[in-house]
């Protein structure tokens, strides 16, 4: 265990070291430059703004010195807005983003395994259509366009929730319901299927020839096993739902990570893209890695070892 | 008793037939071939064969309706945020174009995007998996390591960074696109290989002196076509999905070229009087979507000798 995670964690490094360097050359490699849009400077100005923020540097010089910034957490100022540090964009904006994001994993979650559970116990029957078809229209319908959807009927015609903006939990209702609905309805086919399987075998057959109830079969037996593929489904729902957002926090002007990163990208403020291109995959690797780690609790078949690529 | 009512026989009674082997040889019921057998199953599949006549539609309508829309899809007419009419089927946008003919222009790009993202998928990663599924051993485990360390970068992130680098266009959200898109594809590929290079006929083909590039192209790549299909027809919608999601975000096809994406884009600030201009983008995105993601499942099920009826 403490070996597989060990490995895991060089792995993890390497990652983001190749991240890092990419993001880096890159980032130097893009056309156009933040001060390009100010009117024209003069060259002493220009020469001094290249002096604050190190352009002058050879490569290799900027280069060790965003790493050994970067590995001590510190991802720079930004280029357009003098005095903003990326870092305190990231401490404002994160915990919006985390709010809205553990939301939305609840909700999808939440509702996909219900409409699952529902749909695989009414096999064939109505209810089972009509959650199927719930499904296929989450699956199908992008979740900005959901999300503009949703915006635009229950906010701007209703008026049941506010518009945009974040100022308490009734804000975030709408946006978490977008981001959810597209992984909500995966997890809904996933639980599906797995459900069907799980009640047709035979510890189930057994388990009602034994008497039990038909609830305590469903929830007790069933339920739990068929939950295991939903489970690895947690790692691709948790990068889903932060990229998802990027687009989520625009269309509801929500002031979390996402707005940040895309303001950043129309304004090419390139330290503001690398630093939070760096949490970003930060994040995600760990979310990943803590995923796995909570499906060898849940699933004692699954024994981690050393990694090898079958044998996740 | 009763037997004597039978008529007694003799050999005058019998006639030799022979061997009617013309006949007996007949298979009484014609044999169906593996993909006769998928196809029939496949079109059994109802949800999978909307999906087909959906797309087949879409597809139709990408090539032709352009053709015989009267207006150009850069045209502008001079009659601004007109709604649905008998003029203008799908209205018009804040330019004053035919949004009928820019959803069947914007069709072509988003489909071009979606198979193009899709065929190079298909070439890298199957290769990439078939090389590293058949050698085995070290290069197998440097070539997945790779892919590994490919998926673990967040798919949309490299392709931001890289729309960022490269400015927005078709070929630039292409290569994007399958930069990394291209590892799901060999994770499948390599699984199959692996499952069918220990089979018996691998074996016998081996033994006859078959190299692995014969082995490859004549046994083992047919074998794993069904699952390389599948895992094809749903990468497109994810490719059209990521390109739309991308317009959102300003790094879409530049104008005047219009895909689905940029039109909803363009649609979405003027939601509030002109809901038709996103609605229409946004309903082909879905549809679209659909299409492909039932096709695929209805293959995947058709494909599946478990299903077997």
């Amino acid at each position: 265990m403490v070996k597989y995670i060990g490995q895991r964690l060089i792995y993890i490094i390497i990652a983001l070291f190749i991240i890092i360097t990419a993001t880096f050359f890159l980032m130097r490699l893009a056309p156009g430059n933040p001060f390009a849009s100010e009117r024209t400077v003069p060259p002493a100005i220009q020469e001094s703004l290249n002096e604050k923020y190190g352009l002058d540097d050879p490569w290799y010089v900027q280069y060790g010195e965003y790493l050994v910034n970067t590995v001590q957490g510190d991802f720079g100022t930004s280029m357009k807005y003098r005095y903003r540090e990326t870092n305190d964009m990231i401490a404002e904006g994160f915990p919006i983003s985390m709010t809205l994001g553990l939301e939305a994993m609840f909700i999808a979650v939440g509702m996909g395994v219900l409409i699952g559970t529902i749909a695989a116990l009414f096999h064939n029957k109505w209810p089972d259509y009509l959650m199927s078809l719930i499904a296929v229209i989450g699956i199908s319908v992008p979740s900005f366009v959901m999300a503009s959807i949703l915006q635009y009927y229950l906010a701007l015609k209703a008026g049941w929730f506010p518009i945009a903006g974040w100022e308490g939990f009734i804000y975030s209702i709408l946006p978490a319901v977008a981001l959810a609905s597209t992984p909500m309805a995966f997890i809904a086919k996933l639980t599906r299927s797995s459900m069907l399987e799980e009640t047709n075998s035979e510890y189930v057959k057994m388990a009602k020839a034994k008497g039990i109830s038909k609830w305590v079969v469903v929830f007790k037996h069933a339920l739990r096993n068929a939950l295991l593929p939903v489970v690895t489904y947690l790692a691709p729902l948790t990068a889903g739902i932060i990229t998802g957002s990027f687009v989520i926090e625009e269309i509801f002007a929500i002031p979390g990570m996402g707005k940040y990163f895309v303001t950043s990208i129309t304004n090419r403020d390139y330290t503001v893209i690398m630093g939070t291109t760096v949490f970003y995959s930060i994040i995600l690797l760990l979310a990943v890695l803590l995923v796995d780690i909570l499906y060898s609790f849940i699933d004692p078949r699954i024994k981690l070892r050393g990694g090898k690529s079958g044998g996740k | 008793m009763a037997n004597k009512d039978i008529p007694k026989l003799n050999d005058s009674d019998f006639e030799v037939v022979g061997t009617r082997s013309d006949e007996t040889e007949i298979l009484a019921k014609k044999s169906i071939s593996f993909w006769g057998e998928v196809s029939r199953r496949f079109l059994r599949n109802k949800l999978a064969l909307v999906g087909f006549v959906t797309l087949f539609l879409i597809i139709l309508g990408a090539i032709f309706a352009p053709m015989i829309s009267e207006f150009s899809y850069r045209q502008q007419n001079g009659d601004y945020n007109v709604s649905p009419n008998g003029t203008y089927w799908f209205g018009t946008d804040d330019l004053g174009r035919d949004i009928f003919t820019r959803v069947w222009i914007g069709a072509r790009i988003s489909i071009f995007i979606g198979f193009a993202a899709a065929i190079i998928d298909l070439i890298i990663g199957v290769a990439w998996g078939a090389i590293a599924g058949l050698k085995g051993g070290r290069t197998d485990e440097i070539m997945m390591r790779i892919a590994d360390i490919l998926t673990a970068i967040p798919y949309l992130l490299v392709v931001i960074i890289l729309l960022v680098v490269m400015q927005p266009g078709l070929f630039p959200m292409i290569i994007a696109l399958s930069l990394t898109g291209w590892v799901n594809m060999a994770r499948i590929t390599r699984s199959e290989i692996l499952k069918l290079k220990n089979q018996e006929y691998v074996l016998a083909a081996r033994t006859l002196g078959a190299k692995n590039l014969h082995l490859i192209r004549k046994h083992l790549l047919p074998n794993a076509l069904g699952a390389i299909l599948v895992t094809m027809t749903l990468t497109i919608p994810n490719a059209i999905f990521t390109e739309a999601f991308l317009s959102y975000l300003g790094l879409g096809v530049p104008a005047p070229l219009a895909s689905w994406g940029t039109m909803a884009n363009d649609g979405y600030p003027a939601l509030a009087n002109a809901p038709w201009r996103l609605f229409f983008p946004a309903l082909f995105i879905s549809l679209t979507i659909f299409a492909f993601n039932s096709i695929g499942d209805g293959l995947r099920d058709a494909l599946d000798p478990k299903l077997r009826k």
